[in-house]
């Protein structure tokens, strides 16, 4: 995972926002909400759903891998205990299941506040290692209590309920998610081109020197981990929604790192390069099991590789690249100030 | 004297067994600008380096106008009114000059932790980081990416970081290292336009900086005060001369 540890050359947030001419931006807006719009006429709607979900999770990793530096190897932790606080919430209290996953988030973000106050004294490595080592910890604990998650049998027969509408269909469903996803993705971005966004790339390239401007890092990058798990709850709560029943695989240590390999393959720092990842490694592992093919992971491993090999930046990040030298050429640089 | 600004007793730091820094005593009176100077290894970066959080004493205290700061983290000290430039160049290499500025500006407020703002909201630091980035010299420059700039401008927007936080204490270390003449300089100049109402404490190997800048000089030598007083007296000290002779002929 050393390539990911340090994403060197990410672009600056502020000029990547104000490199792409305004057309350009609100095209490109545009045709991803119609992509949106459209996913589950395309695709199996479960699928789809499940593409929103992951999406999710890869963009508050990478808030705190390309915006703030630090690589979560354990966000798991988040994704998983949000799914089961959401899916008790709704077996439990009946609410409408937005409000169920609102409180799975929540409850992520509660547990992000211990785990984030001892995980972000370290840094690089030892950051990753503590965090999945507190991910297996709530791993275990999830196992052992099985009166509460069900163990391994997981968490049976979730209700999605929403002021009485039938949802049962996962066509329907995904349409009922995916405003609770666009505005989770536009809190993101709202994070990262936020005063306090700046903060974090000011901490993630030179922490000595924003301590001597008067930061005080590791504050500033605990509420970065606790909004990041806050995201990732958002995303687990709706995959529990989603597949109507939670099993252990949410909190499991794979999960975390298929949330990073999802951000690697995007684009580091990039954050819509999340989206694109996890849409790209959800359909192609849906659709390697369903073709028969018992070694997924032998396929989605070399996709990784040669991304990593080939688009250093990940999809996003070269697209991005390639695109900001075309518009150049043609337009005038703006005045970009947003 | 008036009650120093910055004062340090009996400041001491270790590193597995090399006593870096000795029992230093300084106290440095408000509107003065003190020198620190020794030869290399006398432990000047590692005593600002105790005054400004980055390292912990092993004993010893330091006050800022009276108040004793001792053991407080960087960004504490940062608050009290101490800022302070590094003596190799450390910038955020994406970010421009004027957003360097400006993101130092936004430390003093609390408007780093509005994650639920649009960075638009810092607009209003403009201004300001434009005077600042014209009173360095970087008028022009503010757009470009600070691994862009050229050697003598990275030291002034250093500088232009330092003055934004409107520090009392200003802590520069060694603001003229590896410039040119010309650079000097601008940059004598400035240290001599910023001091007014603040007090300056600057590590410098140049002499000629030390003797056009400096009100007192600290010579340093193997982590002790070796002398203390006005630039001329230190200058004449026979222990001085020695001990730079010493150091020329052991770099020799």
């Amino acid at each position: 995972m050393s390539v990911a540890t340090k994403p060197r050359r990410a672009p600056s947030l502020l000029r990547a926002a104000s490199g792409a001419p305004p057309w350009l931006r609100w095209a490109l807006l545009a045709a991803g909400l119609a992509v949106a719009l459209w996913l589950p006429n395309g695709l199996y709607p479960a699928v789809a759903v499940d593409i929103l979900c992951w999406a999710l999770f890869a963009v508050a990793v990478d808030l705190l891998l390309g915006y703030t530096g630090l690589l979560s190897f354990g966000h798991a932790a988040f994704w998983g205990t949000s799914a089961y606080a959401s899916g008790l919430v709704a077996i439990h209290a009946g609410v409408p299941f937005p409000v169920a996953v609102l409180a799975g988030a929540l409850v992520a973000a509660a547990l992000a506040v211990p785990i984030g106050y001892l995980a972000v004294r370290r840094t690089g490595i030892y950051f990753a290692m503590v965090t999945l080592a507190f991910a297996q910890l709530v791993y275990y604990v999830a196992n052992n209590r099985r009166g509460l998650t069900g163990g391994e049998n997981g968490l049976q027969s979730v209700p999605r309920e929403l002021f009485g509408l039938d949802l049962t269909d996962a066509y329907y469903f995904y349409y009922a998610a995916l405003p609770v996803v666009l505005l989770g993705l536009w809190a993101a971005w709202r994070i990262v081109n936020s005063p306090f966004g700046r903060v974090l790339v000011g901490i993630r390239d030179n922490p000595a020197r924003a301590r001597a401007l008067g930061y005080p890092v590791h504050r500033y990058k605990l509420l970065a981990f606790v909004l990041s798990a806050f995201l990732a709850g958002l995303g687990g709560g709706l995959f529990a929604m989603g597949h109507r029943f939670v099993t252990l695989d949410t909190l499991h240590w794979t999960t975390s790192g298929k949330a990073v390999v999802m951000v690697v393959l995007g684009g580091i720092g990039t954050l819509w390069g999340g989206v694109l990842g996890a849409g790209l490694l959800v359909r192609l592992e849906d659709w390697l099991s369903f073709s028969g093919f018992e070694a997924v992971g032998l396929v989605t491993g070399a996709l990784f590789v040669v991304v990593v090999l080939v688009f250093r930046r990940g999809l996003w990040g070269t697209a991005a690249d390639l695109l900001r030298r075309r518009a150049r050429k043609s337009v005038a640089p703006s005045e970009g100030d947003g | 004297m008036a009650e120093p600004m910055l004062a340090t007793h009996g400041l001491t730091r270790d590193f597995r067994g090399f006593r870096a820094v000795d029992g230093v005593d300084l106290a440095v009176a408000p509107g003065t600008v003190h020198a620190l100077v020794g030869p290399n290894g006398a432990g000047k970066t590692t005593l600002f380096n105790l005054l400004t959080g980055f390292l912990k004493p092993s004993g010893g205290r330091i006050e800022v106008a009276g108040r004793d700061i001792t053991g407080l983290p960087p960004e504490r000290i940062a608050a009290r009114g101490v800022a302070r430039s590094f003596q190799i160049t450390s910038l955020f290499p994406m970010l421009t000059a004027r957003e360097h500025v400006e993101l130092a500006l936004q430390g003093r407020g609390r408007l780093g932790w509005r994650f639920w703002r649009s960075a638009k909201l810092l607009d209003r630091y403009r201004g300001r980081a434009d005077e600042l980035l014209a009173m360095v010299g970087l008028d022009g420059l503010a757009e470009v990416p600070s691994d862009a700039l050229p050697y003598g401008r990275k030291r002034a927007l250093e500088l232009a970081l330092a003055l934004a936080l409107e520090p009392d204490v200003l802590l520069l270390d060694e603001p003229t290292a590896g410039m040119g003449m010309e650079d000097v300089d601008r940059t004598v100049e400035l240290v001599d336009r910023v001091r007014a109402g603040r007090t300056v404490v600057l590590v410098e190997h140049n002499m000629s900086v030390v003797g056009r800048l400096a009100d007192r000089v600290t010579v340093l030598q193997a982590g002790r005060v070796l002398a203390e007083g006005p630039y001329d007296e230190v200058r004449a000290d026979e222990r001085v001369v020695t001990a730079y002779l010493g150091a020329a002929d052991a770099a020799g």
